[in-house]
Order: C-alpha cells, then structure tokens, then sequence
C-alpha cells in the first residue's frame, strides 16, 4: 500500500516531469497554449456579447409599455377602479390612469391644434391606461399575457402595445445565445485536438522510454500520469491566456462603446469578464485539458508494448 | 524457479519459434540459455518478461502460472524479474541516478528507500560517484553495468539477460558474468541467453541449447543445485 507521502511526492514528481519537458520545447509550448486561448477567448467574447446585449436590452425593455384604452362612455371612477385592478395584477409594475380630460388638455398643450379643438362639442379622446410590465413579464410572452387579459375586460376598447421590436430582440439575442453554445462546443472539441494530438506526439518522441518504464513494472496509469499533467499545464496556461485576451479586447473597446452610446444620448458601459467567469474559464480550459490527454494518451500508451 | 512446460510458439506471420520447449530451471541456479541467431532464445525470454505469450505449454515463474496472467498483474509481475538488455535500453536524457532508480520509481518505493538501494546497486556495479553523468558519456561496458544496477535494484528473485556480453570484448564480458555470479550468490536465479560459447565454457555452468525452436540439449538441474523453491 502505497502511502500518501509517497502518493503525493510521485504527483509531485510527474507534474514537475511534464514541466520540465514543456519547457525543453518553449516554442512548441507556446504555440500550443496560444491556440487553445483563442480557441477559448473565441466563444468567451461571444459569451461576453450576449451578456453585454442582454443587460443593455435589459435597459430598454425597462420602458415596455402598453396602452389601455376605454370605451368613450366609460365613467371615470370604473376607469379609476379598473387601473386599480390593473395594479393588483401580478406582473405589472405600474399603471397609470390618464383621464380623457388630462389626455385632452396635453394633446391641446402639445399638438398645437388648440383651437381646432375648441370647435368641438365634447371631449371625443378615451380615459387610457399607461401601464408598464415587471421584469419577468416585460418580454414577448409576458406582454402578450397581460394584453389578452386587459382586452378581456368590457369597458377595453383596445389595447396597443409595439412589442415586435422586442421580439426580434429577444430573438436576435436567442440566436447569438445558441451561436455561443456551438461556438463552445465546437472549439471544445478543437481544444480537446490540440492537446490530445500534442500529447500524442509527445508519446510518439517517448515510445522507447514508455517500453523500457513498462518492462521494468511502470503501469499504464504511471506511463500516462505526466502526460496528463502536460494536458493539465496546456489547459490551464491557455485558459488563463484566454481570460488575459479577452479582457484586452474589453478593455480596447470600451472607450469606444461609451462614444457610440453618448451618440444615442445615453451611457452604457462595457461589462468585461467576471472574477467568477475569469474562474471558470481557466477551469474549463484545464478539464479539457486533462481530457484531451487522457483521449490523447489512454489507448496509445496501452498499446506500446516493450519489445524486449 | 523457471519452468517451460511444453511450450509453442507461433507469431502471427506463421513463423513457430519454439516448438514443445520444456525446461527447469531452479530458484537460485545460474543457467546459459544458448544457441545461435534465430534459434529462439529472444522467444523464450519474451515470453518470460510477457512480451509475448505462448502459442500452447505453460511457462511457471516462481510457482507463477505466467501464460493467462491478465493484462493488469503484468506490471506487478515485472517488478519481480530483473531484466537487462543487449543494447541496455537506457534513458539517455536521465543520469545513471534515474535510470537505476526507474523499477523502484514505477514501485511507488519511498525516496529515502530508493535512494539506498541505488547507491547500493552502483556499488554492487563498480559505478559509484557516476550518479549525476549521463550515461551517454560513460563507456559501454559502464552502461551495461547501468543495466545491470537496474535489473537488480529492486531485488529481483530471477534475473534475465539477453546477450549481455553481446557488444563487450572478452574482458569486460567476464567481468559483467562475474557480476551475474556475484547475485547468484546471494540466491537471485539467473538466466543467461548467450552464444557465446567461450565464455559459456569458461564459466562452466549448466545450459540449455536451442535450436530451430526446439531444445536440444537441457541436463536437469543437478540435485542441490540453487537453492530450495
């Protein structure tokens, strides 16, 4: 039985094995974490995008509003009674009444058809509703939820709410969501290439030193152990060089996103990469790391066989 | 103990390299596995170290039924023999330290244990202070004494040797059978494949001669010869 001492000073020892062999080959080390950093910076800038893209329509969706108009014989105090109702109902924010005399005296005040107005014998504009949806309903199934129930009710002339360009956002945003996925999937899988065929060309340069540790007793699992740290090295080296990468291409595009935004009268600040984020990228990189030797070195390193 | 029961063996080419092979060798006898290019000496120790497996026979290393041993105890059964090459088979880009230390390393053997027993083995070997050179700038007698400081470092209960004197002028190929007979003293079992026949008759041990597969000549082991099994 081997003892924890011991366990831990040949993991040890591997691990500073696979360094050392990585370092005897700087410029084929290097080449290979460059390529799984942007491998993974790749689907991370993405992942940024979206983020980014969610949290600005986040702002608009904030100013979502439907229109709630009455039937013109609609006595004020139901119209009052019935934004009351509105406001108990789950998912609204905030409705506000706009009686047809407030409504009447800002469109005189704006419109500048004051005096056309005065030529007519009553008030012809609804008592309406303004009411803005919660954060979990200011969104296309939400909206349309709310819309079907105000439409409902008999004193509801109609309800009007602009919401396509919500839709095609929250599609748009869906789409780049999914593009993310087979991004990462995808370069995943290109991560798990380029270290499984760096291990194994690594093997292939060892094949006499592999025959003679296995006839002299190493196991496959001792023979493979400091492949898998190589793996470990790559992966966890490239997913902190993907973190470095896309934190310059933030930080190169803030100033200029700021610009763009205070263009459109606003002010929108680029979100970078997460503490939290930063974490499990390096994490990732290292378990595919990990995994792309194993695949890279299990079944090679099972079949040298020494020659004697 | 080494023993060949009835032994064949055939490679997939169809080439038979042994064919009904049956021998004994006894726990602590020094044998000569003789014969010449091609006669099936590499197949035997082949399938000693479980390089190769037998077509049909059984082939028993210390009481061990060696021919259905499962892929994952070969290891472990390696640990036990003590093996030394021709060519040596040594680690170039390692010093002498680490290709000795290599079957206590693969062992999980504790450093400081290690660490002995290597110095040990060099002493035994005549190459004490050689710990940090490469054995690339060592003679080639030295790097066979390295392959030798190898196959004995964990104590091995058998000792295989294929050609060992293969690449040493007389001289130094006496002084590596003497070394052979140094741990034959202290009760390692050692097979020797040799053709060699000088240095076979000089060292006057029992042998066993192959040829075209088959055993020609195999005297038993003379009654208390090597030690009890």
């Amino acid at each position: 039985m081997i003892s924890p001492g011991t366990y831990f000073s040949r993991h040890a020892q591997a691990l500073l094995s696979a360094f050392g062999r990585l370092i005897r080959q700087p410029l084929g080390t290097v080449l290979t974490i460059f390529v799984i950093a942007i491998a993974l910076a790749l689907p991370s800038t993405l992942w940024l995008l979206v983020k980014n893209a969610r949290i600005a329509a986040g702002d608009v969706t904030d100013s979502i509003e439907l229109s709630v108009f009455f039937k013109t014989d609609v006595p004020l105090a139901k119209a009052e009674q019935l934004a009351e109702a509105a406001r108990q109902r789950p998912g609204v924010e905030e409705a506000t009444l706009i009686s047809a005399d407030e409504a009447l005296e800002e469109f005189r005040q704006y419109s500048g058809f004051g005096a056309a107005l005065d030529a007519l014998q009553g008030n012809p504009l609804p008592h309406v509703i303004t009411l803005r949806p919660d954060v979990a309903y200011a969104n296309p199934q939400g909206v349309e939820s709310l819309k079907r129930y105000l439409s409902a009710w008999p004193e509801v002339e109609t309800v009007q709410f602009d919401g396509e360009w919500v839709r095609r956002l929250t599609a748009i945003l869906d789409l780049l969501r999914n593009v993310f996925a087979v991004f990462a999937i995808v370069l995943g899988v290109g991560v798990l290439a380029v270290v499984g065929n760096a291990i194994r060309l690594e093997i292939r340069a060892r094949r006499s030193e592999i025959e003679v540790t296995k006839l002299v007793g190493g196991t496959n699992a001792f023979v493979r152990r400091p492949f898998l740290y190589e793996g470990v090295i790559f992966g966890l080296l490239g997913g902190a060089a993907a973190v470095g990468i896309v934190s310059l291409a933030v930080a190169s595009l803030i100033e200029p996103v700021g610009r763009l935004a205070s263009l459109y009268g606003g002010r929108y600040a680029l979100v970078g990469i997460e503490p939290l984020e930063a974490l499990v990228l390096i994490s990732g990189g290292t378990l595919l790391g990990v995994l792309g030797a194993w695949l890279g070195a299990a079944r090679l390193i099972a079949r040298i066989e020494a020659r004697g | 103990m080494i023993r060949f029961d009835h032994v064949f063996k055939q490679y997939p080419n169809g080439r038979e390299a042994l064919h009904d092979v049956s021998f004994e060798v006894k726990a602590g006898e020094f044998v000569f596995l003789t014969g010449r290019s091609g006669a099936g000496k590499s197949s035997v120790l082949k399938l000693l170290t479980l390089i190769e497996r037998p077509t049909r026979g059984t082939v028993t290393v210390n009481g061990q039924e060696t021919s259905d041993l499962p892929a994952r105890a070969i290891p472990a059964y390696r640990r036990r023999l003590g093996i030394v090459f021709q060519d040596h088979q040594l680690l170039m880009d390692r010093p002498v330290y680490d290709n000795v230390a290599l079957p206590l390393v693969v062992s999980d053997t504790r450093f400081r244990d290690i660490d002995k027993r290597v110095r040990a083995a060099l002493d035994q070997v005549g190459l004490t202070g050689k710990e940090r050179v490469s054995p690339a700038e060592l003679s080639i007698g030295e790097q066979q004494r390295i392959g030798i400081a190898r196959a004995v470092v964990a104590r091995p209960t058998v000792l295989i040797a294929d050609e060992p004197t293969g690449n040493l002028d007389h001289g130094l190929a006496r002084e590596v059978m003497n070394l052979f007979r140094r741990f034959q003293d202290v009760g390692v079992t050692v097979l020797i494949a040799t053709h060699d026949m000088a240095l076979v008759r000089e060292f006057a041990q029992r042998e066993i001669l192959i040829d075209e597969g088959r055993v020609f000549s195999a005297t038993p082991p003379a009654p208390g010869s090597g030690v009890a099994a």
